[in-house]
């Protein structure tokens, strides 16, 4: 028997091979492998930044600014190495876990609680940009820009600029995707179709906490 | 009809206990301000770089392994999207050697004037 299919040509045809029913990961709904694939891409996106950040970092002949010192604040007179960074990490963390709880009251269909809890990790991942913004304005005002710096390397900067420029993007993205299913979830329009989207959306905002892992370790403490 | 209420009882739910969640929750913030202590008690050395490494693994297992549900998930999922990027390791690994290589030439090279470096034999400058 013919496939129904080969009867339909061009992009419709495209559109239906590709949304036919065929499947390699049993039990898993689509939209959630596709998400996994998107940050299967995106992984190999900021491996291949961090890579650049360390082929630059160890092939400089200047001194390294040490992050320690370029990201203390001066707290109740005293000047504390790397505490915006370290609470940057713990709102970051704090948000994820929050997502978390989403996710489970979303399939428990409690939408209120699904609500609040992703207007939670919106609210939070807002407060992580903020504080970014923050931390980037006290650099360029300290003469940090992406060709140099007066701590030392000039690769600093760029590399710098780069890699919490994009983690940032996502966040912001982050926020926006966060909303939006927020507010989808309160109107109920999941209601038929499941609240599988909530763990799509929690899996992209722990992927984006993931790289925070890594840029923590690799770019503030190394 | 049939075939779709059909396939959405196919589609397993990641639904946990919310325990589970709370103690990784924990354990994340724990791990954080291990990592954290590293540079505020000026560890150096190969006793730094470990110990970041360490707690950098350990949070990126919690992560993806209980928040991200890959522990649960069919093994086909998880071992397409956690193996390809051990690729990765191959271009960190060669990017490693030649920048080691950079370093090594900025080191002899750098700084010196050029006008008083030797002169490339005639035949060279021909060219």
């Amino acid at each position: 028997m013919a496939d129904s299919n080969s009867a339909v040509t061009g992009w419709d045809g495209v559109v239906k091979d590709w949304s036919s029913d065929k499947e390699a990961f049993h039990g898993v709904p689509w939209g959630k492998a596709m998400m996994w694939i998107f940050l299967l891409s995106d992984t190999f996106i900021f491996t291949t930044f961090l890579t650049g950040y360390m082929t630059v970092r160890m092939a400089t002949t200047e001194p390294w600014p040490i992050p320690s010192e370029v990201f203390a604040l001066t707290m109740f007179g005293e000047s504390i190495p790397l505490i915006l960074i370290a609470i940057m990490t713990f709102v970051l963390i704090t948000s994820s876990g929050t997502m978390a709880l989403a996710v489970n009251y979303g399939y428990r269909r409690d939408k209120t609680k699904t609500f609040w809890l992703m207007l939670a990790t919106a609210v939070l991942g807002a407060t992580f940009v903020g504080m970014q913004v923050f931390e980037w304005s006290k650099l360029i005002s300290e003469g940090v820009r992406p060709w140099g710096n007066p701590m030392g390397a000039a690769q600093f900067g760029s590399a710098f600029f780069m890699i919490t420029g994009f983690h940032g993007l996502h966040v912001s993205i982050g926020v926006i995707y966060l909303l939006t299913v927020a507010f989808k979830v309160k109107l109920g329009h999941y209601d038929k179709k499941g609240y599988e989207i909530v763990e799509i959306t929690g899996l992209y905002w722990h992927f984006v906490d993931l790289v925070w892992v890594f840029i923590f370790a690799f770019f503030y403490l190394w | 009809m049939e075939h779709a209420q059909a396939h959405a009882a196919d589609v397993e739910h990641q639904e946990h206990p919310l325990g589970v969640y709370f103690r990784i929750w924990v354990l994340l913030f724990i791990l954080s301000g291990m990592s954290y202590a590293v540079d505020y008690y000026h560890f150096e050395g190969y006793l730094r770089w470990s110990l970041i490494l360490i707690f950098m693994m350990l949070k990126a297992g919690f992560i993806t392994a209980i928040f991200m549900h890959m522990w649960w998930e069919r093994m086909a999922l998880a071992a397409a999207i956690l193996l390809p990027p051990l690729c990765l390791l191959v271009l960190i690994g060669i990017m490693a050697i030649e920048a080691d290589w950079t370093f090594l030439m900025r080191d002899v090279w750098m700084g010196q004037d050029i006008t008083q470096l030797p002169k490339p034999p005639a035949h060279m400058l021909e060219h």
